[in-house]
């Protein structure tokens, strides 16, 4: 792409199915530029066919390796797979390693497989930014499973569950007793739960911890009939990987045309749009009280005010800036 | 809010030495960059792959087993076929002046050979990206 190409002229070419106008029109979209907006407005009406599975655990539980293992299954099958892999970014400089394809090397020749990495970019939540752009531009594309790997996350960065159709939680055996499996956060989310690294001894105790967990009660989201399998998986031997596929495509199934799935459908798209509501209203708070911030938190520092009276009039500076935006906008259609 | 500056490093073929590029790697992530590493062994293809997948502004080839004169044309060719033919394309590692100077004839932006300190590739890639432009 030699010269500059607007972002709504990327859509058919997106469409077609070429790797440098997806790969393009997700960059437009990671960098929240206003010219891309149309584009992925028009891209998000193109979207909506594909089966979103989220793949989410602790750091170095085998995420990467599973999705890269998984992928290879589904393209025997003939799905056009995209892969949307998360890692985090420096707090300090911003900057970022992005991984996660090195354990996805066996697919890197692969045609029929979209890999794309992105950085949190602080977002919080396992999750970045543009990761939902991202999925609805592979989408329109035509690829017709997409996995969203988030970053290694810990007890409580479960926004994937409103992300996702399918929600597969890996744990990796020997990370703590029957007690963290009762705990509230990540393993309540799973619509599937797999342990990993099933190669390993001690992994016999977590698959039996985790089996005991859910029966002590019920899973919140999972349509009625559907009970969340815990399933071993061991990319040594492939054990497992068969059995995990069996269960993804069942949950699609059992998920798509029921009331559990509609509302979870719901769920999502109310989701999505508090978090682009709160992401826009998160940048105008960054930009109006930029300069302010500085000069306030001195006066914290010095104690000379405390930070709830400081932190309202701080707010107050970006309340004021949007009442000015408001009546702008109302004497302009007036 | 700018976009941090992407980065695809690659190692190709049977080149087995990584310490460098994991320092290069480093260096970038420590000046703000989104740097994405390939690993060891990959071929023209599955780079080329990747850095059109991944929308980099930058791909870097660290080379130190002499084969950038097969290795380059390649993957100039494969980004042309891809439609990516905008990509920046550096190459570092050890490697003879004369191929340095054909290197850049092929369209390699910027040749960093092993004593480049690291604060001069981050302002070389700054720079070059900087040059050109939006995208």
């Amino acid at each position: 792409m030699g010269v500059y190409l607007p972002s709504v002229e990327l859509i058919a070419r997106v469409q077609r199915g070429e790797p440098a106008a997806i790969g393009r029109l997700i960059s437009r979209a990671e960098s929240g530029m206003a010219e891309a907006r149309d584009a992925l407005a028009r891209i998000h009406k193109l979207a909506g066919r594909a089966h979103v599975v989220g793949m989410t655990g602790v750091p170095g539980s085998g995420k990467s390796t599973l999705v890269s293992q998984l992928a290879q299954r589904l393209r025997a099958g003939g799905d056009k797979l995209g892969i949307i892999a998360i890692d985090p970014s420096s707090p300090y400089s911003g900057g970022s390693i992005l991984g996660d394809r090195i354990r996805m090397s066996d697919l890197s020749a692969d045609p029929g497989v979209y890999i794309r990495s992105m950085a949190t970019h602080g977002a919080t939540g396992g999750m970045a930014r543009a990761a939902l752009e991202a999925v609805d531009i592979l989408d329109a594309a035509g690829f017709g499973v997409i996995i969203l790997e988030t970053v290694g996350v810990g007890q409580d960065e479960v926004e994937i569950v409103r992300a996702s159709h399918t929600t597969v939680v890996v744990s990796a055996p020997g990370l703590g007793d029957e007690v963290q499996a009762i705990k509230a956060g990540l393993l309540e989310i799973a619509d599937i739960h797999v342990v990993s690294k099933c190669d390993r001894g001690d992994a016999n105790r977590t698959l039996t911890d985790l089996k005991q967990m859910l029966t002590l009660g019920i899973h919140e989201q999972a349509p009625s009939d559907w009970a969340v399998p815990v399933i071993g998986t061991s990319s040594v031997s492939g054990e497992g990987l068969d059995e995990l596929l069996g269960a993804i495509a069942r949950h699609r199934d059992l998920a798509s045309d029921t009331d559990a799935g509609r509302a979870r459908r719901k769920s999502i798209a109310e989701f999505r749009l508090r978090k682009t509501a709160e992401n826009l209203l998160y940048d105008r708070f960054n930009a109006a009280t930029a300069a302010a911030s500085a000069k306030l938190a001195e006066q914290l520092m010095r104690r000379e005010s405390d930070p709830y009276s400081l932190a309202e009039e701080l707010l107050s500076t970006t309340l004021e800036g949007e009442g000015d935006h408001e009546r702008d906008v109302h004497s302009k259609s007036a | 809010m700018s976009q941090p500056i992407r980065v695809l490093l690659a190692k190709v073929g049977l080149d087995g030495h990584d310490r460098g590029v994991k320092i290069v790697a480093r260096a970038l992530r420590d000046a703000g960059m989104d740097v994405i590493y390939t690993g060891l062994h990959r071929s023209p293809e599955e780079v080329v792959t990747a850095a059109v997948q991944e929308d980099v502004d930058v791909l870097g080839v660290s080379l130190l087993s002499g084969v950038q004169m097969t290795v380059f044309p390649k993957i100039f060719d494969l980004l042309r076929t891809n439609g990516a033919d905008d990509m920046i394309v550096v190459a570092g590692g050890v490697m003879p002046d004369e191929d340095v100077v054909n290197l850049k004839k092929m369209g390699v932006s910027e040749v960093l050979l092993q004593d480049t300190p690291p604060q001069l590739i981050i302002d070389t890639l700054t720079c070059l990206v900087e040059e050109r432009g939006a995208r």
